[in-house]
């Protein structure tokens, strides 16, 4: 499917969401609330078949965070960009580690260095962050490290 | 052609003409024990030498070149390095066995040299019950292996001395059924008479192929034996980093590096007696000019050649095959080795009671 | 510092048996884990009952690093992440750079890149070919590699300058032209590869010892391995088509002649088949460019300050270990917003708890061994 054609599907699939097709591929931002049935009517529903999550990142945009999952369909090869906007003093979001394995490491890397909290994630444990690492998250922008970080 | 072959004899009647009742013997045992030791630091030097321009050669290097004319004293130099180190004990161990292990796998890596026979009439004790003593006194190894693996109280020397233990013990099976075969043709366990029945033609040629499987299934089982690779899973050092002398430094790491390398020249040396004549040249049919001209080489260079031999191909076992895992390892033993070399014993038997060899 | 009732606590241990388990760390300084990886393994007897990657020992925070880089500099710091493919890295990077800035590259420079992008694969591959054989018991491979891997170093440290990090790459095409006898070296060695690969299958290959410890080995089925995000060997091992070459061809792989190769075994063999396999495809890949190299200019006319449009773009290419991703949240500014690199590391290593349980130790190594871990392309 190319991208009018998936934008067409998933306005159907899911009317609240917003869609962004300035990129390559298509983006579709949706609310966190809806984010698990969304991921798994993606991953499981046959003319979409994204099961292949090759990218999980955040990004800290200082009003609040954006989790970016980029999706691809190994069957179809078509891609699909989900946002998912966060809030920035507690940001929490239902785990899709069930759904892509390859969540499990990526979301544990995106909780010690963003700090978004991922509900029912099966082993949320810092991962690169030394053990008794409490609070403050390297990868957020306003992270102040005067002994470690070199301004340029 | 002067010859060294009477050389312990003649020692032994001189001593006796000049000393009286237990002297001779204190003196005899002062001089084969320095012998021993000599032989001892000789053979780790030589071999450790010998299996580092081997690997080299195989592995398209140099090997050592820096230290003496083509790196001779390589091996000299990192000896004195590991005495010149802190021999570290470190503080979860139990000491006195951690300390124990080293010396005791060194002590039967000696004692086991005892019955060899290095020449004609170069013997320490030709002991009637020869082979038994061999197999008897290599199985005690394991001990000083489990116990440095235990007493280390570390987990990477514990699975090695475990694998060690497991591994010895199912080997010691073939090695045994292999000797037996020879034990069978010869109808005597004494070294001197194994290598004198051979004054005719080895054993490997005389016993047709169910001497040819021994040999070879008692070359596995001995390499298995001797924790060398492809065996080599007590030391596994992509695994257990280095199994059971993880923990071991310094000399007395140096003990254990000496040990397997004194057991691998046992192991061999016996090879070379039971099945390649020990130190009988190479004859063939019955006094033909070719045996003349193999009596004028010295038996001890007939001796040392055949167990260089093997020991050449025991390197080379090593620096060409890959680690066995260690269900592999146990299947290769009890699958395989064990009936085969069974069976073949039977061959050996029935060759034996119909007189078939030559 | 991990108790052991901790970690026996965890979830997916199964029951914790605290007289029967015996956890142990390999690493993070251990032979097989070829840098500062720490795996703690919960072992029953020699059995595998689950492996935990504790990861952060090299963690340079590469991706906060770029954010105060200019688009010209961050490029250079991705070289240290996959050393082993750093032009690779370079790569990718230079390509979501030109992706923003809709930068021409002169045919020249393509060409000369995706030479430089399979010489390295083959040095990757190579090494590979060699640590791995020596993780399994084999010493011997390791030095038959590097013979062959020195003759690559060479070609690069006469074009680019250095043996390793090449940094040989700007956005617009490459830094100089190939030394003058870059073509003369390279066909010397195809000449030799082309020998000296049949040799790598004779010496390993076919070995019995080393067949059984990889056949079965660390299986994975081919929908994990989509699920886990593997790619690269590991997932074509498992017949996961996956080259990023074949599937998205950048520069101009899309006119050359190669196949992916893909394996359906799903274990250790399958993965070493298929590296042994794309080393002779990368081989006929230099062979068809090398005597076509065009004429013409290097790089590209840029700016002497990049600065992307506002938005977000995405390159990936295709490294010796799978799928390198870059993601650039740009502002408009001078500097990257966001950079996010999808390494292939992290995904495989994710695998590796899947594959390894129920395997003994041996297992382990191989597995760790086929997978190919680079630990900086992981820890970042």
């Amino acid at each position: 499917m190319n991208k009018e054609v998936l934008k067409i599907k998933l306005t159907e699939l899911f009317p609240t969401a917003t869609f962004d097709e300035s990129g390559e591929w298509l983006n579709i931002t949706i609310a966190p609330a809806d984010f698990l049935s969304a991921a798994e009517i993606l991953r499981n529903k046959i003319e979409l078949g994204f099961d292949y999550l090759f990218c999980v990142t955040c990004v800290d945009w200082k009003t609040h965070l954006t989790m970016v999952y980029h999706l691809e369909s190994t069957l179809y090869r078509h891609h699909l960009v989900v946002k998912v906007q966060l809030d920035r003093t507690k940001p929490e979001l239902e785990t899709v580690s069930h759904i892509w394995r390859t969540a499990e490491f990526n979301e544990r890397e995106a909780y010690e260095m963003f700090g978004v909290n991922f509900l029912n994630h099966p082993d949320l444990r810092l991962l690169i962050l030394p053990d008794g690492w409490e609070g403050r998250n390297p990868m957020r922008k306003d992270f102040e490290d005067p002994v470690n970080m070199i301004k340029l | 052609m002067p010859s060294l072959e009477n050389i312990a004899n003649n020692i032994h009647q001189w001593l006796n003409n000049n000393f009286g009742a237990p002297w001779p013997m204190l003196i005899e045992f002062a001089i084969v024990g320095l012998c021993i030791i000599g032989l001892f630091a000789m053979l780790g030097l030589v071999l450790i030498m010998m299996e580092r321009k081997v690997s080299a050669w195989m592995q398209l290097r140099l090997g050592p070149n820096r230290v003496g004319p083509v790196g001779m004293f390589q091996t000299a130099a990192d000896t004195l390095k590991l005495i010149v180190k802190e021999g570290m004990t470190p503080a979860g161990a139990d000491k006195f066995l951690f300390n124990l292990a080293p010396f005791i796998v060194m002590i039967i890596a000696m004692v086991i040299m005892a019955p060899l026979m290095f020449a004609k009439g170069l013997q320490m004790w030709d002991v009637n019950i020869g082979v038994l003593f061999f197999t008897a006194i290599s199985s005690v190894s394991v001990i000083g292996i489990l116990m440095a693996g235990w007493a280390s109280n570390n987990k990477y020397s514990l699975l090695g001395a475990m694998r060690s233990g497991a591994q010895i013990v199912s080997y010691e099976l073939s090695a045994g059924f292999a000797i037996l075969a020879i034990v069978i043709l010869t109808g005597d366990l004494k070294i001197s008479t194994i290598v004198n029945s051979q004054a005719d033609g080895w054993w490997i040629f005389k016993g047709h192929l169910p001497i040819w499987i021994a040999f070879v299934i008692f070359m596995i089982a001995v390499t298995a034996e001797t924790n060398r690779a492809p065996f080599d899973l007590a030391e596994a050092e992509s695994e257990l980093t280095a199994g059971f002398h993880t923990e071991y430094s310094g000399m007395k790491f140096a003990l254990f590096f000496l040990a397997e390398y004194v057991n691998i020249f046992v192991v061999c040396a016996l090879g070379a007696t039971l099945f390649l004549g020990g130190w009988q040249p190479l004859h063939f049919g019955t006094d033909t000019q070719f045996n003349q001209w193999m009596d004028y080489i010295p038996s001890s260079l007939w001796f040392m050649g055949k167990t260089f031999f093997l020991i050449f191909v025991i390197m080379w076992f090593r620096w060409t095959f890959p680690r066995l895992r260690i269900d592999q390892l146990l299947n290769l033993e009890w699958k395989y080795l064990l009936p085969i070399s069974m069976i073949n014993l039977l061959l050996v038997t029935l060759m034996a009671i119909m007189g078939w060899h030559f | 510092m991990y108790r052991e009732t901790e970690i026996l606590k965890q979830p997916g241990a199964g029951e914790p048996d605290v007289f029967g388990d015996m956890i142990i760390n390999i690493g993070p300084q251990h032979p097989s884990t070829h840098g500062v990886l720490h795996l703690v393994i919960t072992l029953n007897g020699e059995t595998i009952k689950k492996v935990e990657p504790h990861l952060g020992y090299i963690h340079r925070s590469i991706e906060k690093m770029c954010e105060s880089l200019s688009f010209r500099q961050f490029i250079y710091v991705t070289s240290k992440m996959d050393y082993l493919s750093s032009h690779i890295n370079n790569h990718g990077c230079c390509l979501c750079v030109e992706k923003g800035m809709q930068i021409e590259v002169p045919a020249r420079a393509q060409v000369i890149r995706v030479l430089m992008d399979e010489l390295t694969r083959l040095a990757s591959h190579q090494l590979w070919w060699g640590a791995g054989a020596m993780d399994i018991g084999a010493l011997t491979p390791f030095f038959h590699a590097f013979r062959e891997r020195e003759m690559i170093n060479d070609i690069m440290e006469e074009t680019c300058g250095t043996r390793l990090t090449m940094n040989y790459m700007v956005p617009g095409g490459v830094m100089v032209d190939v030394h003058p006898n870059f073509q003369g070296r390279v066909h010397e060695f195809i000449k030799h590869f082309k020998t000296k690969i049949d040799e790598y299958d004779e010496l390993l290959t076919g070995n019995v010892i080393f067949q059984n410890r990889v056949k079965g080995v660390g299986y994975l089925s081919k929908e994990d391995a989509i699920s886990y995000g593997c790619t690269g060997p590991t997932a074509r091992g498992s017949g996961v088509s996956c080259d990023i070459r074949k599937l998205y061809p950048y520069e101009v792989y899309s006119k050359l002649q190669f196949d992916e190769v893909t394996e359906t075994g799903g274990d250790c063999l399958a993965r070493y088949l298929v590296r042994m396999k794309e080393m002779r495809q990368s081989l006929s890949i230099v062979e068809q460019l090398i005597d076509n190299i065009p004429e013409g200019d290097v790089q590209a006319k840029t700016k002497a300050v990049l600065k992307l449009p506002k938005g977000e773009y995405f390159s990936r290419v295709e490294t010796a270990r799978g799928e390198f991703g870059v993601y650039i949240v740009s502002e408009g500014g001078t500097t990257p917003y966001r950079i996010k690199f999808r390494s292939p590391g992290y995904s495989n290593l994710s695998a590796l708890d899947h594959m390894a349980r129920g395997g003994k130790i041996g297992d382990l190594v191989a597995i760790m061994a086929m997978i190919d871990l680079v630990i900086p392309d992981i820890d970042r």
